[in-house]
């Protein structure tokens, strides 16, 4: 667990180093993750250590996102002189992209076959 | 109440309070997700947000000092979307049965998310650091926060939006895909995938796990096309828009 633990965190480490280094304007996290990805390819096998741990922190993925969220205090003024294209913006775009996302998945799978 | 305030203050200098809060809030907030039935409307990232925002504002209490404590839970996000590959590498075979569909749909979904939540807040007067900040909110927190700083917009505001658009998408987004006729599991964990990232992802993965799977191949495949797409359309505007 620790052990896995510690690779999810080297990876991100990694690809920091690899951001640093080459200018990329890519998060370090997400090139971790694409890392991971190709060592899993490459090792053709998922260690059941490595799927419990990534399963413990995913499975509280929600809690994570509640320190980030309370900065909304933080930003509360421009919200409030904002607000109207910045509700109308977060919801309609987001349920407008969840119905062109979903209908242009069921399109082209069915042209799949 | 004096006593308690002074009392208040000084927990406040150590991180345990922030973490403690944070915490506490979601124990609560999850205990009373599972008591509504997974309803999507008692959201647990949205009534945590709101008890913990609630609570330092009677308590005058600033987000620097509650964020001492709470950085330890918002650093995690780090390492948890490096954790995303995982379930991405055991729907690999999805992936690859569908592969142009999918890779399709993600490149012009993603591009759909920026467009449209861009181009909504520009039409109603958004001012340009708001106009910055929203173009990464599809995005997983962490890459809209590196991503909103590459592009010149502000990480934190980023991450409110970014947080209210997997919570709109958590909470209306199921209803929204019955409504259109999606009703293929595929489809419907990738469309809320691309849109609402994390938070949509952690509530379809309470619901079902083979539509949860596709919300995280949805989010980390958004993630990684939006985090080279969108520098280079700002590039673009910026050349052609002077």
């Amino acid at each position: 667990m620790v052990g896995y633990f510690f690779l999810l965190c080297f990876l991100q480490l990694i690809g920091e180093a690899i951001v640093y280094l080459f200018h990329l304007p890519i998060p370090g996290p997400v090139i971790g993750m694409a890392l991971l990805l190709i060592g899993l390819i490459i090792k053709k096998g998922l260690p059941e250590g490595l799927d419990q741990s990534t399963g413990t922190i995913l499975r509280y993925l929600s809690l994570l996102f509640v320190p980030a969220g309370v900065g909304v205090i933080q930003h509360f003024e421009l919200i409030r002189d904002e607000w109207l294209p910045i509700t109308v913006s977060v919801v309609f775009a987001t349920l407008l992209t969840i119905a062109f996302s979903g209908l242009l998945m069921k399109l082209m799978d069915r042209a799949n076959g | 109440m004096d006593k308690f305030y002074d009392l208040w203050q000084h927990l406040a200098h150590s991180p345990l309070l922030g973490l403690c809060l944070t915490l506490g809030c979601f124990v609560i907030s999850d205990w009373f997700y599972k008591k509504c039935k997974l309803s999507p409307l008692a959201n647990p990232v949205l009534l945590s947000v709101v008890m913990v925002s609630l609570i330092l504002w009677l308590t005058k209490t600033n987000y620097q000092t509650y964020f001492e404590g709470a950085k330890y839970i918002h650093f995690l996000l780090g390492p948890a979307t490096v954790a995303l590959a995982v379930p991405l590498y055991k729907n690999l075979h999805y992936v690859k049965a569908s592969l142009i569909p999918i890779a399709l749909t993600i490149l012009l979904g993603g591009l759909f998310a920026i467009l449209s939540g861009v181009g909504i807040a520009a039409l109603l007067g958004a001012s340009q650091t708001t106009l910055l900040s929203l173009a990464p909110k599809s995005v997983t927190a962490p890459v809209a926060m590196g991503l909103s700083e590459v592009i010149g917009g502000t990480p934190s505001l980023t991450a409110v939006l970014v947080i209210l658009c997997g919570i709109i998408g958590a909470i209306f987004g199921g209803a929204v895909l019955t409504l259109v006729g999606v009703k293929d599991k595929k489809a419907r964990g990738i469309a809320i995938g691309i849109a609402s990232h994390g938070i949509g992802t952690a509530r379809k993965l309470t619901i079902d796990e083979k539509t949860g799977a596709f919300a995280g191949l949805g989010m980390g495949l958004n993630a990684l096309v939006t985090a080279i797409m969108l520098p280079l359309l700002m590039l673009l505007w910026r050349t052609f828009a002077g």
